[in-house]
């Protein structure tokens, strides 16, 4: 069963114009990996060069945050909900 | 718990406060207790901007006693659009003073304390000190991880949001046992990387929803009712409209409220990478709006090129101009001719002053950037360009 990854509408525009990704893979890392595969300039808006989350772009599975698990070789069970909360400031 | 003063010591309501908040006083939860608790209460709201007009409008109208107002802002025509505490008559005006006048005739009840002042490192605890709880309607980075540093070093709840075009986020940091700024996010982006609401806009009503999460939050936690958004950040999708909560959580390694490393308050420009007097558009050939007008009268061939993308194009364009956004600027090279004088413009000259580099690091000589943007062009030589 796939996984659910959901994007802020902020950074819909470099992914195809969507916010809702269904995406395989066994952790959150494989996951986040087949949707940036899909579209190149999402990838590193996800994650930096050397793969790894940046430290204002969080993500939660199943709304709890993966740094307090396993980063990104944390487990997805299937059916998941992965989401992308990046750092905003406006106000 | 609520927080503030023990009962014994809250202030007594009047016969006009006691008719004003009858609508709370019938609510048990409220009730006497709750309201005398909030004309007792002194909240600091940063910023009296998109956030904090829904913010500063409905906790005046709810009774909160002192009302400080941390903004340097003046009144902007592109503000009315969602800040409501000001109105058409006060463009031009300090936001502080317009926001003071809109609350009293709101609530004269409420003492509105004026900080004319940009929030910093020097200024902070003290302006800070003298409040119960914070609410942060800022816009930029390096000061919300300065008004969290300074609720972690005073013990002080700060109530946040913050808001991009349709998204906003809302929880509350710096209680005893709940998460800080820090927690969520340890490092900011680096600068440039998350437009500001200035450069990449916001739906009007936004700041209207996420505001008003922070004032709910602000009445709960000082009359001590409800479940607080605290260890939990509320994400709102105004497109999806859609609501939800991910866990947050303190970090042990926090240098904040963690391992409490930081001590004093720091450089917050420079942590967030700004560094001081640094202009972006350093070292780009310039052209004034004045010369470029001047040379299109004398007939000059040159090729007129905005880098905006195609909405701000669709407000309007100096004429003459083509479009080649920087999103796809690379794609565009190909369009350019090295043997042509290419003029670049943007919104103020920043991001032209991108493309011009591009086109440098691609071996153009003859490639200059319009100061200012069109803004400037639009003040200086052509007013029926739309201003922005």
């Amino acid at each position: 069963m796939p996984v659910t990854l959901r994007l802020p509408a902020v950074l819909a525009k470099a992914a195809g114009g969507k916010t809702v990704h269904e995406a395989r893979g066994a952790t959150v890392g494989e996951v986040v990996g087949d949707v940036a595969g899909r579209f190149p300039e999402l990838g590193p808006r996800l994650r930096d060069a050397k793969g790894e989350p940046y430290p204002y772009v969080i993500f939660y599975l199943d709304d709890e945050d993966i740094r307090f698990q396993q980063g990104f070789a944390t487990p997805v069970p299937d059916g998941a909900e992965i989401v992308v909360v990046p750092a905003i400031a406006g106000g | 718990m609520p927080i503030g003063r023990p009962a014994n010591e809250l202030p007594p309501l009047s016969q006009d406060e006691i008719l004003r908040y009858s609508r709370h006083l019938i609510i048990p939860e409220v009730g006497v207790e709750g309201q005398r608790r909030l004309k007792a209460a002194r909240v600091l709201m940063v910023g009296a901007g998109g956030l904090g007009s829904p913010i500063g409008l409905y906790l005046a109208a709810a009774g909160v006693g002192r009302l400080g107002i941390v903004e340097f802002d003046v009144v902007d025509a592109t503000n009315l659009q969602r800040q409501v505490l000001h109105g058409t008559k006060d463009v031009g005006r300090k936001k502080v003073e317009s926001a003071r006048d809109r609350i009293r005739d709101l609530n004269p009840h409420v003492e509105v304390v004026a900080h004319e002042a940009w929030l910093t490192s020097e200024n902070a605890l003290e302006i800070i000190r003298d409040y119960d709880l914070v609410v942060d309607g800022t816009d930029n980075f390096a000061t919300r991880y300065l008004v969290n540093d300074a609720c972690v070093l005073l013990g002080k709840p700060n109530v946040y949001g913050s808001i991009y075009r349709f998204e906003g986020q809302s929880t509350v940091f710096c209680t005893d046992e709940g998460p800080c700024y820090r927690c969520l996010y340890p490092e900011p982006p680096p600068p440039g990387l998350v437009p500001s609401c200035a450069e990449g806009g916001v739906l009007g009503i936004l700041p209207g929803l996420v505001g008003l999460v922070q004032a709910t939050e602000t009445v709960k936690l000082i009359a001590g009712i409800g479940e607080p958004l605290v260890g939990r950040l509320l994400l709102v999708d105004a497109l999806g409209m859609q609501f939800r909560t991910v866990k947050l959580r303190r970090d042990p390694r926090c240098p904040a409220c963690g391992t409490r490393e930081i001590k004093e308050l720091i450089d917050y420009q420079q942590f967030c990478g700004i560094r001081g007097g640094e202009d972006e558009t350093a070292g780009v050939p310039v052209l004034t709006v004045a010369e470029l007008d001047e040379r299109r009268r004398g007939g000059a061939d040159l090729d007129l090129v905005d880098v905006r993308e195609p909405h701000e194009w669709d407000i309007g364009r100096i004429e003459g101009a083509r479009l080649a956004p920087l999103s796809s600027f690379a794609d565009a090279l190909r369009t350019f001719d090295s043997a042509r004088d290419v003029v670049l413009y943007c919104k103020s000259g920043v991001r032209s002053a991108k493309a011009v580099r591009q086109l440098q690091e691609a071996g153009f000589k003859r490639v200059w950037n319009l100061e200012g943007g069109i803004l400037r062009w639009s003040e200086e030589i052509d007013p029926t360009v739309p201003r922005y």
